[in-house]
């Protein structure tokens, strides 16, 4: 059975039990988002994703697809709702992209060019978030997660591991590592988890890489995050274990 | 010899004190303080350098691989030298003891690339309006605009000049200014033959008007000895980097330096070993350190760094015109170190020369488009890097634990290591212009024209060239405001 809705005067087809993001990924139709990912379990917390379905907000990665819905997703108010999204995720973290070396390959960065953010607009927050440059392989920038926990689903989910774990509350959310100590190099953690290549933003680096792939190479230097996530990929870069294809569910 | 001016007597009575800042198109922002008595007589100069205390402690806690892009942010103005001398530091890190030539080669061109915008820059921007219009001139027309309208031919050359140097910087480095070209151990990429024959059209051109320029500033040299080598003048000794063989090379080389006469105090020094030759003294009135010869002490110890010594530092210079400049700057100088504060901007034309000759001669080098870009070896935990930067020698060392922090930073920059240098040029200059005579703004600007000679690099701060305002304030030893000027 073949159904569809409208996205942005488009008509999207969806499989019954597709979500209204997945149905437009896998149309090619890029709905901004964060912590959505084709291959982990929907997680609607970053609220980029959000659309008007029918004149009323909801998270796109969330709510399921239904024949005849008239979802708005770039119109300029959502879009504006988008930039404060991500003005406040900028000014929590501290996110430096001239000296970071995901600069690039970082899928807030990317998505923040794609709103047309200019500025940070809020104060901020300069959290004091040490590195954690334990383990020999993999290194851990913690100023710039975005607690999508994508991280946290990938080593739960796929590796079988735990390594992340989301801890404190509100404004004090972080995230940790499971260890007695708290420190990578102290879990089962390996370079080749799937949790090490699924990071959208600088947190989670394979060690003594760097600058080795110029600026003006990367991912986003080539096409925006609009065109290269439009096929139902996350368009993230290093996360070449991504299928292109989302199933149902 | 001035040491006697840096700290007024503490029974000095009643003294003025004459601010001039900031120094208007200087790099970022200074101030110099003229301590005066009842008599206007000049009894203490300092000049006050805003610098990025504080940076080696951002560096420390990071991984070492971002160091190279991070340390950019040091120096609006010269962010290349910065890089490069990062990068050399930690090759030898990650056990690159010799990059691959594709990567020498490309970190050379960046690094001509810098000199040569740097350069032309300092000198047409920064300085042609006061070698030009004379120091006295009125203020509104000393500036780029006014060379641009009397003058229209020098100044297009200039800009021409600067943007060609950015578009090198450019194609090595990936970007104009904070590019990422290099990396611990070699670079991220190679340059196309098209790239490299769009580049080679143009470097002809760039050599010719190098070659006027060093004719501009020695002509005016030439018109006026009396001013051009006597003002601001001091004896001192001089250091830079020459390569093993003794000609100049700013990339890379020995350590080299020369007394007061031109005679040699060390030569074929490793870098490495820095921290052995060079001490820092920190004075409790400046933010900047003062580094001196730690053999000579403190008093006889310090030295001059940049173009001027260079120049006279090294046995010859490896492109031909270069060399027939640098013959001729040497004859001018008569057989002895030419100590005048104005000598910089000469010595830095012809070392302009040299940037534009070496980038032709890379460019014609197929190693420039190989693709062995990276090579490594056996781990280490410390490095230092030197690289002679447009303003002079620029010391970069680290420290790395095994989990890849840095665990120990440590830079000299040029305008450092001219700390003395600047504050004994602005004591020379302010005792033959200043000494018990109205302060006028003609006689203020003489000050900055010397310590402009220099180029420092006093902050990050970026300005409107030549359009920064000047103000003057004049307040007594208790700190008392007395007066205050303002230029626009
Ligand atoms: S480390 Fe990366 S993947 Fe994990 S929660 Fe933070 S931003 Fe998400
Ligand atoms: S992508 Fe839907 S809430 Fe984050």
């Amino acid at each position: 059975m073949n159904d569809s809705f409208m996205l942005d005067g488009e008509e999207i087809p969806f499989t019954p039990g597709q979500t209204v993001m997945q149905a437009a990924a896998a149309a090619g139709k890029y709905i901004p988002h964060l912590c959505w990912h084709p291959d982990f379990a929907a997680h609607g917390s970053c609220k980029l994703c959000t659309v008007k379905i029918g004149g009323r907000f909801a998270t796109s990665c969330t709510v399921r697809a239904a024949a005849g819905q008239e979802v708005e997703n770039r119109t300029d108010e959502l879009d504006a709702r988008r930039r404060t999204l991500l003005q406040l995720l900028f000014v929590e973290g501290n996110h430096f992209c001239p000296s970071c070396e995901k600069s690039g390959d970082c899928a807030l960065q990317a998505t923040a060019y794609e709103m047309g953010m200019l500025t940070p607009h809020f104060d901020h927050f300069y959290p004091d978030r040490p590195v954690d440059a334990s383990h020999p392989e993999v290194l851990l920038e913690f100023n710039r997660c975005i607690l999508c926990e994508l991280c946290v689903r990938a080593s739960r989910e796929v590796d079988g591991k735990n390594v992340f774990a989301l801890a404190g509350r509100g404004t004090k959310s972080h995230l940790i590592v499971n260890s007695e100590s708290g420190r990578l190099a102290d879990t089962d953690f390996a370079a080749t988890d799937r949790a090490a290549e699924v990071c959208p933003v600088g947190v989670i680096l394979k060690k003594r890489v760097g600058f080795a792939v110029p600026i003006g190479a990367r991912t986003y230097d080539l096409q925006p995050i609009s065109a290269a996530g439009g096929d139902g990929t996350t368009g993230r870069a290093g996360d070449t274990s991504a299928p292109r294809k989302t199933e149902a569910g | 010899m001035s040491f006697e001016l840096e700290t007024a007597p503490a029974d000095a009575g009643t003294l003025r004190r004459v601010a001039i800042d900031p120094v208007s198109r200087v790099e970022g922002h200074g101030k110099v303080t003229i301590l005066l008595d009842e008599h206007n007589k000049v009894h203490q100069v300092r000049l006050h350098i805003v610098e990025f205390r504080g940076f080696e402690r951002f560096i420390q806690g990071r991984p070492y691989w971002e160091v190279p892009v991070m340390v950019q942010r040091l120096c609006g103005i010269c962010p290349v030298s910065h890089h490069l001398a990062a990068s050399k530091a930690l090759d030898l890190i990650v056990g690159a003891t010799r990059v691959t030539p594709t990567a020498d080669k490309m970190r050379r061109l960046m690094h001509y690339g810098q000199i040569l915008q740097s350069h032309a820059l300092h000198f047409f921007h920064l300085s042609s309006p006061d070698l030009l219009f004379g120091f006295d001139s009125e203020v509104g027309r000393r500036n780029i605009v006014g060379v641009a309208e009397k003058y229209p031919e020098i100044a297009k050359k200039g800009i021409l000049l600067r943007k060609y140097g950015q578009e090198v910087i450019r194609l090595t480095a990936g970007k104009r200014v904070h590019g990422t070209g290099a990396v611990p151990g070699g670079v991220n990429r190679s340059l196309s033959a098209d790239e490299r024959k769009d580049l080679l059209k143009d470097a002809y051109q760039m050599i010719a008007w190098s070659r006027e320029a060093v004719h501009i500033i020695k002509e005016l040299h030439q018109q006026n000895p009396a001013l051009y080598d006597h003002f601001g003048s001091f004896r001192s000794n001089f250091m830079g980097m020459v390569a093993p063989d003794g000609s100049l090379d700013l990339y890379h080389g020995v350590l080299r330096a020369k007394d007061a006469d031109g005679s040699i105090l060390f030569d074929q020094v490793d870098y490495q070993t820095y921290d052995r030759l060079i001490t820092e003294e920190v004075k409790p009135w400046s933010y900047m350190k003062f580094p001196y010869f730690t053999a000579m002490g403190p008093e006889h110890g310090w030295y001059k760094v940049g173009p001027l010594a260079r120049v006279q530092n090294c046995d010859s210079i490896p492109t031909p015109f270069a060399e027939h400049e640098r013959l001729e700057f040497v004859a001018y100088a008569g057989g002895k170190p030419l100590h005048a504060t104005l000598a910089y901007h000469w010595a830095r034309m012809v070392e302009m020369l040299f940037a534009a000759e070496t980038i032709k001669e890379l460019l014609q080098d197929d190693d420039l488009s190989g693709t062995e870009l990276m090579t490594s070896g056996e781990r280490r935990r410390e490095g230092v890097g030197v690289i002679e930067a447009p303003r002079g020698t620029l010391f970069h060392h680290y420290q790395v634990g095994d989990d890849d922090l840095v665990t120990m930073a440590n830079l000299i920059v040029s305008t450092t290591h001219n700390n003395q240098a600047m504050n004994t040029a602005v004591r020379e200059v302010a005792r033959q212009y200043l000494d018990g005579k109205e302060i006028t703004e003609g006689l203020l600007n003489h000050i900055e024209v010397a310590i402009r000679a220099y180029d420092p690099c006093l902050s990050c701060a970026t300005h409107a060239l030549g359009k920064m305002p000047l103000e003057v304030t004049l307040v007594d030893a208790e700190g008392t405001e007395l007066d205050r000027k303002y230029k626009a």
